[in-house]
């Protein structure tokens, strides 16, 4: 594909809306130069296919099927791969997310593209070809790769790019796939989707994140870290050891393999900072942490920090904070 | 086991090999040596002229955590099936003491891709070397690897092998089971778990969630310390020198470097825990972050 130009965005839709990993998808293709196009699969596609243009897309591809709604992995590898047949981009971008993980590098692996997964920088140059900077060692580290395939696929991290304005006065082309799937070249089949069940509100979307760690010796002290979130109107979190233990569902993980929250305010107990949890919390916005080990990481990552045993400062920091929000 | 007919290389691969199909089940599990992912920040250095971390004196690699639950999860169905358990591990500084750990856990057999051909390379000079390595293994039913490598981080080389060998792949698992020929693997998502299947032969990755690996056993050990490593070359695998190690890359790193944090952190000082805790909630307030 020597005229290979542009970039494709395979955008993710979430119960008929559009994702938050699609806009920011769009957001950077837009940067990277010489055109933008969507890919959407699922249901409701043209309605989607009218936000993908308002949030910047110039040519979208849409795939209308009830079937699909949820990620189905050899299918949606074939539709991808249809979807660049027709559109010849030179880069492929798609957020980081559970599809993406198993679609980015099974789609890359097709096209013998140069993948990066995980990206937090983007760059296309003439010679160079695609610029990527992800972080690596769990966080540790950054390492900036280039590749020149014809065609280059990344995935980006959540709210490392910035979504373009809505802007409805937008134009833009939408053009259904005509692609018929053949039921028996499916082999790799999603049977089920399980859900857990979540109280309250989504860790990625709250403005306060409350997280605990291996230092709070057990599940029973999360019932206070609960109150404080319900009190500052956030979500609770937890290091991976804690979910290794068992203490809380994985669902509950921040860190490199968990969820990566942004939140305003992210208070660390008892976390000791290794660089894997680091990786999901470094973007938010003011980290707090108390630990007693005044050596910890998370004090070279919070803007404030209580060194002390967090059996004697959290119940006094929770009291103070109900009786300033009145709650 | 039964076996379903499959495309690609792998069945040729099968009827090459000149073995009786349906007797034991063969698993193959990928292992990576890494840096120790606990290395204290204060010691993790990196040579930006060399785009490389600076190994720790006194701090030995370790087996890759998500490969030891890949070993884990193998293990498991060689307890449910009859099946053998081959660990394929690759790279030049390989410690015996640590990359033998499979073996010490119950693997049958470890094979070492050793040889400068195979260094420097990317995802797509390894998966390439460790596909070659599968196809002179012979058959198999079903390979296992880790979701990714905890110095990479990349999560790329086991769906690349799955491309190379022409199998399904299911990524980051959290149980596998094998039944009628298929492979059902509990998929982790951020909002819970999927159920996935495919037919074998295939291969599948896995995560954290699938619980603690077993340690090895006095037994174990004992046993892993008499049995040798297979040392494989480029030649004994058949491999074209240009698609491995740096030869092959598509991917080339040219900087790696550790992030600058700026940031000073506050503490609050008190008469006592308590105390301290009453004036972080007060300091939070007056910057209206509360």
């Amino acid at each position: 594909m020597a005229d290979s130009q542009g970039v494709l965005v395979f955008a993710e839709v979430n119960n008929g809306k559009l994702t938050a990993a699609a806009k920011e998808s769009l957001g950077v293709g837009t940067r990277l130069g010489g055109g933008v196009s969507a890919v959407v699969i699922g249901k409701g596609t043209e309605a989607v296919a009218k936000e993908l243009v308002a949030f910047g897309a110039d040519k979208v591809y849409t795939y209308e099927d009830g079937e699909m709604a949820g990620y189905q992995p050899d299918a949606y590898l074939q539709l991808l791969q249809h979807a660049i047949e027709a559109d010849t981009p030179q880069v492929v971008l798609m957020g980081h997310t559970d599809a993406t993980k198993d679609l980015a590098p099974k789609l890359a692996f097709r096209l013998k593209a140069g993948v990066v997964m995980d990206c937090v920088e983007l760059e296309q140059d003439p010679s160079k070809g695609l610029i990527a900077t992800k972080p690596v060692y769990g966080g540790n580290a950054l390492a900036v790769s280039e590749t020149n395939t014809d065609v280059r696929v990344a995935t980006v991290r959540a709210k490392a790019f910035e979504p373009l304005e809505r802007d409805d006065s937008r134009a833009g082309s939408v053009t259904p796939l005509d692609v018929t799937i053949d039921p028996g070249s499916l082999k790799v089949k999603v049977l089920e989707v399980r859900k857990e069940e979540s109280t309250g509100m989504r860790l990625e979307d709250a403005p306060v994140v409350v997280s605990g760690g291996r230092g709070l010796g057990g599940p029973e002290p999360f019932e206070q870290l609960e109150d404080l979130a319900k009190i500052l109107g956030g979500a609770v979190g937890a290091s991976r050891a804690v979910c290794d233990a068992g203490w809380l569902p994985h669902s509950f993980q921040v860190g490199l393999t968990g969820k990566t929250v942004t939140p305003n305010l992210y208070i660390s107990v008892a976390i000791s900072g290794a660089s894997q949890h680091m990786a999901g919390c470094s973007g938010s916005k003011t980290i707090v942490a108390i630990n007693k080990d005044k050596d910890c990481t998370m004090f070279k990552e919070a803007r404030y920090g209580v060194e002390g045993d967090w059996q004697e400062v959290l119940p006094a920091f929770i009291e103070m904070c109900r009786e300033l929000r009145g709650a | 086991m039964p076996r379903t007919p499959v495309a690609g290389y792998v069945c040729q691969t099968i009827l090459a090999s000149g073995k009786d199909l349906g007797e034991l089940m063969r698993i193959i599990v990928f292992v990576k040596q890494v840096m120790d992912p606990e290395t204290p920040q204060a010691s993790f250095k990196i040579d930006e002229a060399a785009i490389k971390v600076v190994p720790v004196p006194g701090i030995p690699p370790v087996v890759n955590g998500f490969d030891e639950q890949a070993t884990e999860a193998a293990l498991q169905l060689k307890e449910q099936h009859d099946a053998t358990v081959t660990v394929i591990s690759m790279g030049k500084g390989l410690v015996m003491d640590v990359i033998k750990k499979p073996l010490s856990m119950g693997a049958d057999e470890l094979i070492l891709l050793q040889d400068d051909a195979f260094e420097d390379g990317d995802a797509y000079s390894t998966a390439y070397a460790l596909a070659m390595a599968v196809k002179k293994v012979g058959d198999f039913d079903l390979i296992i690897c880790g979701r990714q490598a905890s110095d990479t981080d990349r999560s790329l080389v086991g769906p690349g092998v799955a491309d190379m060998l022409g199998v399904p792949c299911i990524t980051i698992g959290k149980s596998v089971a094998i039944k009628d020929g298929k492979v059902l693997v509990e998929r982790v998502r951020t909002d819970g778990t999927e159920l996935v299947e495919a037919p074998l032969p295939a291969l599948v990755t896995v995560s954290n969630e699938l619980g603690e690996p077993r340690y090895p056993t006095l037994r174990g050990i004992m046993q892993a310390s008499r049995k040798q490593p297979t040392v494989w070359g480029p030649a004994d695998i058949g491999a074209d020198p240009a698609m491995l190690g740096a030869a092959g890359r598509r991917i080339h790193m040219t900087r790696l470097f550790i992030p600058t944090t700026e940031k000073e952190c506050e503490f609050i000082e008190g008469d006592n825990g308590a105390d301290a805790g009453r004036k972080l909630a007060l300091k939070l307030r007056e910057d209206k972050l509360i």
